[in-house]
């Protein structure tokens, strides 16, 4: 790892000291990002280890007749944070359900989610696809019966629904990035400097989005 | 869950983008004396009687709704600085001021939740909106100048609001100039223009590849 890199990953964590900051940031680049991103399963689990662990002193408060003010706000804070986690992860499920099909063809699309995500993009698949099977399919002449493909004549999977990567996202820099290609070519360059707002084509910054560098709003 | 039924257009609610204000620090002012919270979001006080202190938003109206403590309303949101914003806001057609990132939830929560801790707040609140106004009015204006050979639109300080508000327009808008404007299109209609045999009924600039 490069000195800017360590440098930027400091900057970055002491700008987000919390765990909320942290999933408050994962969930709005997953909310503002067409495909599905990476799982971040240490910061999942430390979340809900500290959710459980509030759930239980509040319990000890309420037996040991702590002020109520104080109770309904860890309460509060309770509530904001299970928010932020059941948001996330059923942004990631409904990602999941739209392109169960795309996700399980590629590896790389696969190692991104959790353990439980993965078992529930398989079974996604298969009840969907026995489905399709059993009510449609099966019922259609030969060459038009795959899920997959519109006739024997398609060369590739062509009734896949695959995340729109061309599209365009709005965007803010942390710290500066410098001069940044946007196409191939080199004709594109935007210079971008900290605290800057675009809206960028997704895929010419999806790097940026990948190593934390750049912020989807 | 409205905001999440369509997650390509309107991305974030109205008020998830007010939950996320939320958590912005303002200071309060206790009447009360409160321990320490260690709070899952971060740990706030001990809050002693008269002695100012720093908390999240959610916070400070929690406790100002109950009585507990007085609001201080942040230094940008004054009678002096907003004047100052507006005019310089009005003077620059192809800039944004910096405002906080948050400042239409931000002054919208204070005031349903505490108006009375702000100094001349009707004249703070008509202050906002002509400054809403006139910076939507450019980013109105700025649309307009979005072409085929837009590839980055650069919005610098706007705010969270005005960018959900804007998204779907903008997105959609880029979105089409930038498909019919993509160099495989063109040359599409080169090629159809050059060559002596055209293919009849391909109109050049119809996209007939699978989206």
């Amino acid at each position: 790892m490069s000195s800017w890199e360590d440098e930027d990953s400091a900057a970055a964590s002491a700008a987000a000291t919390t765990d909320v900051e942290l999933l408050k940031r994962a969930w709005r680049n997953e909310k503002a990002a067409p495909e599905i991103l990476h799982f971040d399963s240490a910061l999942v689990s430390r979340a809900r280890e500290q959710i459980q662990l509030l759930e239980e002193t509040l319990d000890d408060f309420t037996d040991n007749g702590v002020d109520d003010l104080v109770v309904s706000l860890y309460q509060m804070d309770l509530d904001r944070t299970l928010f932020l986690l059941r948001s996330y992860l059923r942004l990631r499920l409904q990602k999941i359900e739209k392109y169960m099909a795309h996700i399980a063809n590629s590896e790389d699309l696969l190692s991104r989610l959790s353990q439980q995500e993965q078992r529930f993009a398989k079974s996604c698949k298969e009840i969907m696809e026995k489905h399709l099977e059993q009510s449609v399919l099966s019922k259609l002449p030969y060459g038009y019966d795959s899920v997959t493909r519109q006739s024997l004549s398609s060369t590739e999977d062509d009734m896949v629904p695959e995340p729109q990567l061309d599209t365009f996202v709005f965007c803010k820099t942390k710290s500066d990035v410098g001069a940044f290609q946007l196409d191939d070519v080199g004709e594109e360059v935007v210079d971008l400097v900290a605290d800057d707002l675009y809206v960028l084509r997704y895929k010419s910054i999806k790097g940026l989005v990948e190593a934390g560098r750049i912020d989807l709003i | 869950m409205a905001g999440q039924s369509d997650p390509h257009l309107s991305l974030f609610s109205p008020s998830e983008v007010e939950f996320v204000a939320e958590d912005e620090i303002v200071e309060i002012v206790p009447n009360i004396r409160m321990e320490a919270l260690n709070m899952i979001c971060g740990d706030f006080g001990p809050f002693f009687p008269q002695i100012p202190s720093k908390v999240p938003l959610w916070l400070a109206v929690a406790l100002k709704r109950r009585g507990k403590c007085t609001i201080r309303a942040p230094e940008w949101m004054t009678v002096e600085r907003l004047t100052q914003v507006l005019d310089a806001e009005r003077e620059s057609p192809r800039e944004f001021q910096p405002l906080p990132f948050h400042y239409i939830e931000i002054s919208k929560l204070l005031f349903d939740h505490a108006r009375d801790d702000i100094t001349d707040a009707y004249l703070v609140r008509s202050l906002i909106e002509d400054i809403r106004d006139v910076r939507f009015h450019k980013v109105e204006t700025g649309l307009e100048t979005i072409s085929g050979r837009t590839h980055a639109v650069k919005l610098k300080n706007l705010s969270a609001m005005e960018v959900n508000i804007v998204r779907p327009f903008m997105v959609r808008t880029l979105q089409a100039f930038y498909k019919h404007d993509s160099p495989q299109m063109i040359q599409q209609a080169d090629n159809t223009g050059s060559r002596s045999t055209p293919v009849t009924d391909r109109g050049p600039r119809r996209d007939l590849r699978r989206r």
